[in-house]
């Protein structure tokens, strides 16, 4: 139907893409709701965030943002981030070929029977840990790249998955470079 | 790893000062805030007291450097320290109470941040054990602000207040300035501590300003060479700059014989004055300003951010060019137009690094003098539309010819301007003209209705003798008017020229370019009698209703040594010509007439 509006109906916006930013920050208060409060107020959702000090000495903290956005919309938030007082520096881990991201999730099994052989069996091949047994639960600490992540879970949906708690990604650079 | 910016470097090791020379004095909080602004340079606060802040009002009592300025309403309080800040080139300051106090400064600082003025708002804020409790008087300033100031800071003791005072200034001043606030707790300003001097506080390097690069001036200057059809783009970035560099700025033009636009906050940086002076360019700029940019082959963008205003369709914007944008502020750049060459820095120090590249360069042949011949020729024709020309009248006065006529009569006095929001202050930015950088106080980027008033008063206290006017709307100055009892009080003799249309008359406008002229609540109703009003305020009131009556009406108002409120009554349906209608290429303006009612495309309609 023709839009009888004075006003268009708004056309469709560039492809959106993940990106995984980490934001060194000064570890002050409020400084945690300046950076995802910046990223949110542009109507971007925070898919994952972890944050912890990594520097006691300095008072430094890591924070590591998973978004998505449309390329022109990250480049603004990278560059909004920067001009935040407390923030140090701003590292796009998704323009880097070679960096290491990691994940942890913690994954509760409730399963008797056959399920719950075939769920010990793929957490061995996923390298999960078991780390609490009943006669019908299991609960794994599983670590790996987000991707790694999805696929144990995902084949673990029919077999009892219950819970699930994830950390966010971890990123650093490989080498002996530092920050 | 990709590294966007690094500010991991401390600016300056915090330096130990000698331990004989200070005899350990604790203070109050209050005390130190006060020595801190002190050590700041601050001369004046422009405030409104509360229970929050009583301990910082006890020992205002006791100074004499600081001079406090009391407001009627703390939104005039943080415009009228946009209006010193902006006027002066200094940094305004602000104290207000916690609660509707804070709350009250919030328009004020959201208009200083998409302004990118430096202000230092202090808030007070309940006493710490209270904090979250809703406590009378409590809001959560630093949530309701954080969106609103350049940045923000609670003071946890008073033992961290003075370092904090500095960096709230050095962040207010550098990269690209704009408003810091610092909510402190009734309990802290009592609480004893030591005061640190801003050389011993220890500075973390919050914002960096990169140094000029050589390469990127030679590149730039390589451009500049090749460009025949340039033009410059310049904003408010400019005159934050400070006044090197619009001096510069008028060297480099000077030089090269590029033409200069600017957009609405840069009016002054270049001389209006100037043959190479394109005038405004943007929505209402002028048709030679905006032709330029679409047809030009290199454009030289210097402090200014690209803003919907400017860039009309964005997809038909200067689609010819080469584009070179000198900017303090990363996240400015390639924000909404992608750029072929962003230069980060201080605007005065690159332009003045383009002018020594560009004389070195000038001895070889490559760009013969006559290169922007064709150029200056095609931007001659433009001007010969006259497209800020209107149709006078001997009956009513036009809003244009009233402004025409005030720029005439004040020559030769000292001149500021300050605006309201609406047509009158686009007619003020097109027919008066500013020679001289930090004359022209506006709200560009919020477009602040009751800006103009309390801005004229922070003006007025920056400049005791000069000429103050705001150029005003019937409908903005009754939303400050309340700061005409500020002007009595402090001796204050602004004059608020008020060109009575008695309509919203920009919105109205609108109404009858997009609504089929269906002029939904834009009538202004019950408008008072603005001369009686003065007189109750203890000002004068003035009226003029016949072009024949403006000239001695305007001598008269600036011969009263006192606030004046003059109600100019100008035809009431004029509208802002030319216009660029939202969603529209710069080539495609409007000029007089009536509206047919399709000048505006679909995509234009959901623009404000
Ligand atoms: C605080 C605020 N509220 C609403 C607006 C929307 N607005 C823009 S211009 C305008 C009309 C201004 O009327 P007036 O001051 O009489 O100026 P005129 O356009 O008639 O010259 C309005 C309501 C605004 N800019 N600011
Ligand atoms: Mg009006």
């Amino acid at each position: 139907m023709e839009n009888a509006s004075v006003y268009p109906v708004p056309q469709e916006e560039a492809a959106v893409a993940e990106s995984i930013l980490a934001v060194i920050v000064d570890n002050e208060p409020g400084v945690l709701s300046r950076v995802i409060g910046l990223i949110s107020a542009r109507g971007y959702n925070i898919e994952s965030l972890t944050v912890a000090e990594v520097d006691a000495e300095k008072h430094r903290s890591r924070i590591t943002v998973v978004t998505r956005g449309t390329p022109q919309k990250i480049e603004q938030i990278k560059a909004q981030l920067g001009r935040l007082v407390p923030v140090r520096r701003v590292i796009d881990i998704s323009e880097e070929s070679d960096a290491l991201t990691r994940e942890l999730a913690l994954v509760k099994i409730v399963s008797t029977g056959d399920k719950r052989v075939e769920a010990m069996r793929l957490a061995e091949i996923f390298r999960a840990r078991p780390l609490d047994t009943t006669h019908t639960s299991f609960i794994f600490e599983v670590t790996g790249a987000r991707d790694k992540i999805n696929a144990f879970l995902d084949l673990l949906k029919p077999l009892g998955l219950t819970e699930v708690s994830r950390t966010g990604v971890l990123s650093i650079r490989r080498g002996s470079e530092a920050e | 790893m990709m590294t966007l910016l690094d500010k991991t470097e401390a600016l300056a090791p915090a330096q130990s000062a000698p331990v004989a020379e200070l005899e350990p004095t604790q203070k109050a909080g209050a005390e130190l805030l006060l020595d801190a602004l002190e050590e700041q340079g601050v001369e004046v606060i422009f405030g409104y007291p509360g229970g929050a802040v009583l301990p910082i009002y006890e020992a205002l009592h006791q100074r004499e450097p600081i001079r406090h300025v009391m407001v009627r309403h703390e939104q005039g309080a943080v415009h009228a320290a946009e209006g010193y800040a902006r006027s002066s080139g200094k940094v305004g300051v602000v104290l207000v109470t916690s609660g509707p106090g804070a709350t009250n400064a919030v328009t004020g600082l959201t208009d200083a941040l998409l302004d990118s003025i430096p202000l230092v708002c202090i808030t007070g804020q309940v006493a710490r054990g209270l904090i979250g409790t809703d406590a009378f008087q409590e809001c959560d300033t630093i949530g309701i602000t954080r969106a609103c100031t350049k940045h923000n800071y609670l003071v946890g003791d008073a033992r961290g207040l003075p370092a904090i005072v500095h960096e709230a200034f050095h962040v207010a001043r550098n990269g690209r300035p704009g408003p810091v606030l610092i909510d402190l707790p009734k309990d802290v300003q009592f609480e004893k501590a030591e005061y640190v001097t801003r050389r011993v506080a220890r500075q973390r390097n919050c914002i960096v300003t990169p140094p000029v690069q050589p390469k990127e001036i030679e590149r730039a200057v390589e451009l500049m060479r090749q460009a025949r059809r340039p033009v410059f783009y310049t904003g408010g970035g400019v005159i934050n700059a400070g006044v090197e560099a619009s001096a510069a700025l008028r060297a480099l033009a000077r030089e090269t014989g590029f033409p200069v636009t600017s957009t609405l906050m840069g009016l002054g940086a270049f001389p209006a004055s100037d043959p190479q002076w394109l005038g405004m360019l943007g929505m209402h700029g002028s048709f030679e300003a905006n032709n330029a940019m679409h047809g030009c082959d290199l454009m030289i963008a210097v402090g200014a951010r690209f803003d919907d205003r400017v860039t009309g369709r964005l997809d038909a914007f200067s689609p010819g060019s080469r584009k070179i944008q000198i900017d303090i502020d990363p996240s400015s750049v390639n924000k909404i137009v992608k750029v072929d060459m962003p230069i980060i820095g201080d605007a005065g120090a690159i332009l003045e690094a383009l002018l020594v590249q560009w004389r070195k360069r000038e001895s070889d042949a490559a760009a013969p003098p006559s290169r922007l011949s064709e150029w200056t020729a095609q931007i001659q024709t433009w001007r010969g539309k006259n497209s800020f020309a209107f149709e006078n009248s001997d009956e009513v006065i036009k809003p244009q010819f009233a402004i025409e006529r005030l720029y005439q009569m004040t020559r030769g006095r000292d001149v500021y301007i300050t605006t309201e929001v609406g047509q009158h202050q686009m007619w003020a930015a097109q027919h008066f003209h500013f020679d001289d950088p930090n004359r022209w106080m506006t709200s560009g980027g919020l477009g602040t209705m009751g800006y103009g008033l309390p801005a004229a008063l922070g003006v007025q206290i920056a400049h005791p003798d000069a000429l103050v006017i705001d150029i005003a709307g019937d409908a903005s100055v009754q939303m400050m008017m309340q700061e005409m009892s500020t002007a009595i009080q402090h001796d204050l003799p602004v004059k608020i020229f008020i060109l009575n249309n008695e309509y919203l008359g920009m919105v109205r406008q609108w109404q009858e370019l997009l609504h089929d002229g269906r002029y939904s609540h834009t009538y202004s109703e019950s408008l008072p009698d603005f001369v009686k009003l003065a007189e109750a305020y203890g000002g004068a009131g003035l009226r003029a209703e016949k072009p024949g009556e403006l000239d001695d009406a305007i001598n008269e108002m600036m011969a009263i040594d006192k606030p004046v409120l003059f109600d100019c009554r100008v035809s009431g349906e004029e509208n802002v010509f030319p216009m660029i209608p939202s969603g529209a290429a710069h080539n495609q303006m409007l000029f007089g007439g009536a509206f047919t009612g399709d000048e505006v495309s679909q995509e234009g309609r959901v623009q404000v």
